[in-house]
């Protein structure tokens, strides 16, 4: 049985389906994420797991008990906010032990537990400071601390790291799959950065317009998105029109108007005049001189049209026949790598029979 | 290397911001101009008065009020400088009483204007946007009508032929006890000081209310903290400086009022404001009418003094 379950939930406001039959299992211990674009229904579904919202239909169980009756206070939830929502009246150690204190605990035992969570987040000499005196990474780290020193079933985390900058957002991630591995309760992470939601997750929900698009580990949504949208969403992909014109065991032949016919992966149940797009990552393009790509099955001509230099990678924006424009990632591991192309040069893109993927409309 | 480091930042630090201050005379000009003349008119109608009223309460009081003059013009005349009406002063106890008296009903105002503001003030801060202003301005609406109309208004709610006092008598009755006369009566006071001051307290409160970060409850909450537990451990700690202000605002005027007790009070509900006026306007004894104002100010210190003591404890985080 899972953890946290959610059956066909449902909730508007108005005329607008915040969160469409969404239906969802979470296990224990799992670092689970709901990534979408702002106004997907993510935070809806978050409030609703915390009992700061109802669904309109269908259920929230967490181990198999139905949370409706429930109030927030009651469960065994606790949220990380995105303001972090550190009392100001009370010091770091104060605000630690305040659900300590709530769920009357012993005295010993609210020090005890505190002193522990504040060494696991590195806060020991911060005990006695005010919210007002911690930098931003300090702030949230006692907001985990709070949200986690009561062992609470799950911790849900609302773009927890939104408010930091870059290079402490990626020390951050880090921390936090250690936190979590280490006190092995089950993260719910709710993010629309995809980056962020990719090196964090076991798991991770992709959510459109209210709806569940796909779920899969994060390797696989990226490599093997189900839909356009998540193919577009998470990461850079290229898209190409396409037409199923041959639909083989091994393979799909697929026609691009201007362009010819490109091999793709199969698709099952993928019919002769299907058509969708052919999507394929950057930095699964090759790109390079005449005479070079003629050992793969797919390649094609064209024109540089950009190049952004990036430091680790360039990417070449290539416009092939039809006007379409192509991305091709090419690691700068090599010196002098970065000055193989130049705008306006005619290169040649290849790409393996099996890389990149077709997608139906 | 480190406190070479320390070193040598220190007076380069301060070598730029003197260079800074140095370097805008205009802005300087622009300060004084802006900042001078609210500080000539303390300094012209608060500062001078007070001090004058220091000097004024060691002297002896004029024939027809005023003072009497510092050196002699007819012999057998009070002249010179004094400590007799602080003498005076501590040695009737009459002067204590009227003391404790006014600092009990500024207190009992206070705390009466307190428990009745707080809730409406938490209602208007936690009410829609929109309707707040409307709110707001109905708390001070009774400020566009005349203090003292207000206070003689009150005369007649309370008046022994208003339905009020009629209907407590008659409740009173009913329990067999003898009617009481709410008019002229320690309780009119009350209720006036009360009523005239809630607008005071509720401002303030309202304004530090409306502050409040809403997601702080909503952690409280997620953190175990039912309804009560959000109120006694988030809000009203984080409202202890609104309350303050507010409590200063209805304490220290009902302290020195006059007019209510005047006009709303028995014979023997004399404040110390009126007390104050008393010697000014009746018995036209200055320099005593100067040494009760003195004291008054000094026990407001000493209040406020010993409540920043106690608030400093509590609100250091802010």
């Amino acid at each position: 049985m899972a953890q946290l379950e959610i059956r066909n939930v449902t909730r508007r406001f108005g005329d607008f389906v915040a969160v469409n039959d969404v239906s969802l299992s979470i296990e224990a211990g799992e670092f689970f994420t709901l990534l979408g674009p702002s106004g997907c229904g993510k935070t809806t579904i978050l409030r609703m797991i915390a009992g700061f919202d109802l669904p309109d239909a269908g259920q929230i169980l967490l181990d198999g008990k139905d949370l409706a009756d429930t109030p927030a206070e009651k469960r065994p939830i606790h949220t990380v906010f995105q303001s972090y929502a550190l009392f100001p009246h009370m010091t770091v150690a104060q605000n630690i032990a305040f659900p300590l204190r709530m769920a009357r605990r012993p005295a010993t035992e609210i020090e005890n537990m505190t002193r522990e969570i504040l060494e696991q987040v590195y806060l020991t000499d911060k005990a006695s400071a005010y919210p007002h005196e911690l930098s931003g990474g300090q702030k949230q780290r006692v907001a985990l601390a709070r949200g986690l020193v009561n062992r609470p079933r799950l911790l849900l985390l609302d773009e927890p790291l939104g408010a930091l900058d870059a290079k402490l957002r990626e020390e951050m991630q880090i921390d936090l799959i250690n936190l979590q591995r280490d006190v092995g309760v089950t993260f719910v992470f709710v993010t629309h950065a995809q980056v962020e939601a990719l090196a964090l997750s076991h798991r991770i929900a992709v959510m459109d317009q209210g709806k569940v698009e796909q779920v899969d580990e994060p390797a696989k949504l990226y490599g093997l998105p189900k839909t356009r949208f998540v193919a577009d969403f998470i990461g850079h992909i290229n898209q190409l029109e396409a037409q199923v014109v041959e639909s083989a065991h091994g393979h799909l032949r697929l026609a691009v108007d201007g362009l010819g016919e490109i091999i793709a992966p199969p698709l099952k149940d993928a019919a002769v005049g299907t058509k969708g797009v052919f999507a394929i990552r950057p930095e699964q393009v090759r790109i390079g001189v005449h005479g070079e790509m003629e050992e793969l099955k797919n390649h094609f001509s064209g024109v540089v049209h950009n190049l952004l230099y990036r430091g680790e990678v360039s990417v070449y924006k290539v416009e092939l026949a039809n006007g379409a424009i192509i991305e091709a990632l090419l690691p700068n591991s090599a010196p002098g790598r970065a000055e193989l192309f130049k705008v306006g040069d005619a290169v040649k893109l290849g790409w393996r029979h099996d890389a990149g993927m077709f997608l139906r409309d | 290397m480190r406190s070479s480091w320390a070193g040598a930042t220190m007076p380069g630090c301060s070598c730029v911001t003197e260079s800074v201050h140095r370097l805008v005379p205009a802005a300087r000009l622009t300060k004084w101009l802006v900042s001078g003349p609210p500080f000539l008119f303390l300094l012209l109608f608060f500062v001078m008065p007070s001090v004058i009223m220091v000097l004024a309460s060691f002297r002896y009081p004029g024939e027809f009020g005023g003072l009497a003059p510092l050196a002699a013009t007819d012999p057998g005349v009070l002249q010179g400088v004094t400590l007799e009406t602080y003498q005076f002063f501590f040695s009737d106890p009459i002067y204590g009483q009227v003391f404790v008296k006014s600092i009990f009903m500024a207190l009992s105002t206070t705390l009466i204007c307190l428990t009745m503001a707080y809730p409406l003030a938490l209602l208007i801060a936690r009410s829609p946007k929109k309707s707040r202003d409307l709110m707001v301005l109905l708390v001070i609406l009774p400020f566009a009508s005349n203090f003292l109309i207000r206070v003689y208004a009150w005369m007649i709610v309370l008046g022994p032929q208003s339905a009020l006092s009629q209907m407590v008598n008659g409740f009173l009755q009913w329990f067999g006890i003898a009617p009481v006369h709410l008019l002229f009566s320690p309780f009119a006071v009350l209720i006036a000081m009360v009523y005239v001051h809630l607008p005071f307290m509720v401002l303030p409160l309202y304004t530090n209310l409306e502050k409040h970060d809403p997601s702080l409850l909503d952690a409280a909450q997620d953190l175990g903290a039912n309804a009560w537990q959000r109120f006694w451990r988030v809000t009203f700690p984080l409202s202890l400086p609104g309350i303050f202000s507010g409590s200063a605002l209805v304490f220290i005027p009902v302290l020195g009022m006059f007019a209510i007790p005047d006009i709303l009070g028995g014979t023997g509900d004399m404040l110390i404001g009126n007390l104050i006026k008393e010697q000014f306007l009746g018995t036209r004894d200055w320099p005593f009418g100067s040494t009760l104002s003195i004291m008054l100010t000094i026990a407001v210190l000493l209040i406020a003094w010993f409540t920043a003591r106690v608030a400093g404890h509590r609100g250091s985080y802010a």
